[in-house]
């Protein structure tokens, strides 16, 4: 850290209480010490506070743990959680597939020949298909970084020919990481890819589609929740591992500012 | 799951300290642990694979500590989270005194100096483990930790005469 011969500095005072001075400079602070024994006795001082804070935490330390912080009981827990969310999730799927299949029945009556996938449905399958790809990139989860944010969202509006502007999801705890283009039926799709401080990841996922207009649309799969939409000739996807009320807030307000 | 709860029980008692320093509750501690803990299981895949585990169980604590003190803030919330132990001061024994003394101390610290103490002090993070928690360059880590020590000891020391007067 310091070399040998740098003048004495607070920060080898701080290592030097915290045990941590490197070797090579011991003997330089231990003969200042000797020269300026007020600061000999400022150190010790922290060291005698510094044990004390042990000494006062020791008994919690050593207290048996409660059953409750059990890993084995917090994810059982979870798991029940899980499991009756999974239940009502398909439970609506097969709602949703009766009520297709019923659509579908009545449309091939109405609508000889006409053969569309339902958009937001694949939409939702290619966001999530890119959150499942590119959310467990360590090395490059992003092509271009945050840093250059004027040159990503230029690039990103010109690829999928729609200005667009990053969200700011800052009071949701999410940082913009970055961006990258990806292959679309419709051409080319962005998407944009956001973390926290527990690096849980975001992305929201834009590409020029056709459908007509529909409200919010939620999907899950395992622990990753999507929010999708067609709004004016584009779909909108917002995928991440939170749980549906924590995303909704997020997919609102991304929509706030998309549709602006 | 299993990799995961051996490799987070043995955590867990560390956890707790650093919990209940913040806190003085041990109830709220326990509470703050939980969080932690399902957070963590819940964003295992996502976790760094680089070894930090402690440091990023300590941020996940940290985070969710801050998070919890905001709300209560706002939701303008006045519950006394001391009060359990406030009692337990006022029946203390006299020999207790030195090391419950330095406990209060810390208390009127602000968070990130309470926590710079702790962290390294306590929980031996290394400096690079504590920035990572903090959020901040290592740099700031040393000179936090130098103004806290610093703050800690002039409090100690008035702490000690107005006693010292009290006795006499």
């Amino acid at each position: 850290m310091t070399a040998p011969q740098m003048p004495i500095g607070e920060d080898d005072l701080t290592a030097l209480a915290d045990d941590r001075l490197p070797a090579e400079r011991r003997p330089v602070v231990a003969a200042y010490l000797a020269a300026h024994p007020d600061v000999a006795l400022r150190v010790e001082a922290d060291m005698a506070q510094r044990d004390a804070l042990r000494a006062s935490l020791a008994a919690k330390f050593n207290e048996p743990v409660p059953s409750r912080l059990r890993i084995a009981n917090i994810a059982a827990s979870r798991r029940a959680r899980l499991t009756t969310r999974l239940r009502l999730v398909a439970a609506s799927l097969l709602l949703l597939a009766i009520g297709a299949a019923g659509g579908w029945g009545l449309r091939a009556l109405s609508l000889p020949g006409a053969s569309e996938p339902p958009a937001a449905i694949s939409l939702a399958g290619a966001a999530f298909d890119a959150y499942r790809t590119f959310v467990v990139e360590v090395a490059h989860p992003v092509e271009v970084r945050a840093e250059n944010e004027a040159h990503l969202i230029g690039w990103l509006s010109k690829r999928i020919g729609k200005p667009l502007k990053a969200p700011d999801l800052g009071r949701f705890g999410f940082r913009l990481m970055g961006g990258r283009v990806l292959p679309a039926s419709s051409g080319a799709a962005a998407m944009l890819m956001y973390d926290n401080d527990l690096g849980a990841r975001l992305t929201v996922y834009i590409r020029a589609d056709k459908g007509a207009e529909t409200a919010f649309q939620f999907r899950r799969e395992g622990d990753v929740s999507t929010f999708m939409w067609l709004d004016r000739g584009f779909g909108f996807a917002i995928s991440a591992p939170l749980d549906r009320t924590r995303l909704l807030p997020i997919a609102e307000a991304v929509y706030k500012e998309t549709a602006a | 799951m299993d990799d995961a709860a051996a490799l987070l029980e043995p955590l867990i008692p560390a956890l707790r300290r650093y919990a209940y320093a913040l806190t003085r509750n041990h109830a709220a501690a326990d509470d703050l642990v939980q969080d932690t803990l399902e957070r963590a299981l819940s964003h295992w895949m996502l976790r760094r694979r680089d070894g930090a585990l402690r440091a990023w169980l300590f941020t996940i604590l940290r985070n969710t500590y801050i998070n919890s003190l905001r709300r209560a803030r706002r939701q303008g919330e006045h519950a006394p989270i001391n009060d359990e132990d406030a009692h337990a001061r006022d029946g203390a024994p006299d020999a207790a005194l030195g090391v419950r003394d330095v406990l209060a101390t810390l208390d009127q610290l602000p968070e990130d100096h309470k926590s710079v103490l702790l962290l390294v002090g306590v929980e031996e993070l290394s400096y690079e483990d504590a920035s990572r928690v903090l959020g901040v360059p290592v740099g700031t880590v040393m000179s936090r930790l130098s103004r806290a020590r610093q703050r800690l000891r002039a409090m100690l020391e008035t702490g000690r005469t107005t006693m010292l007067r009290r006795v006499k």
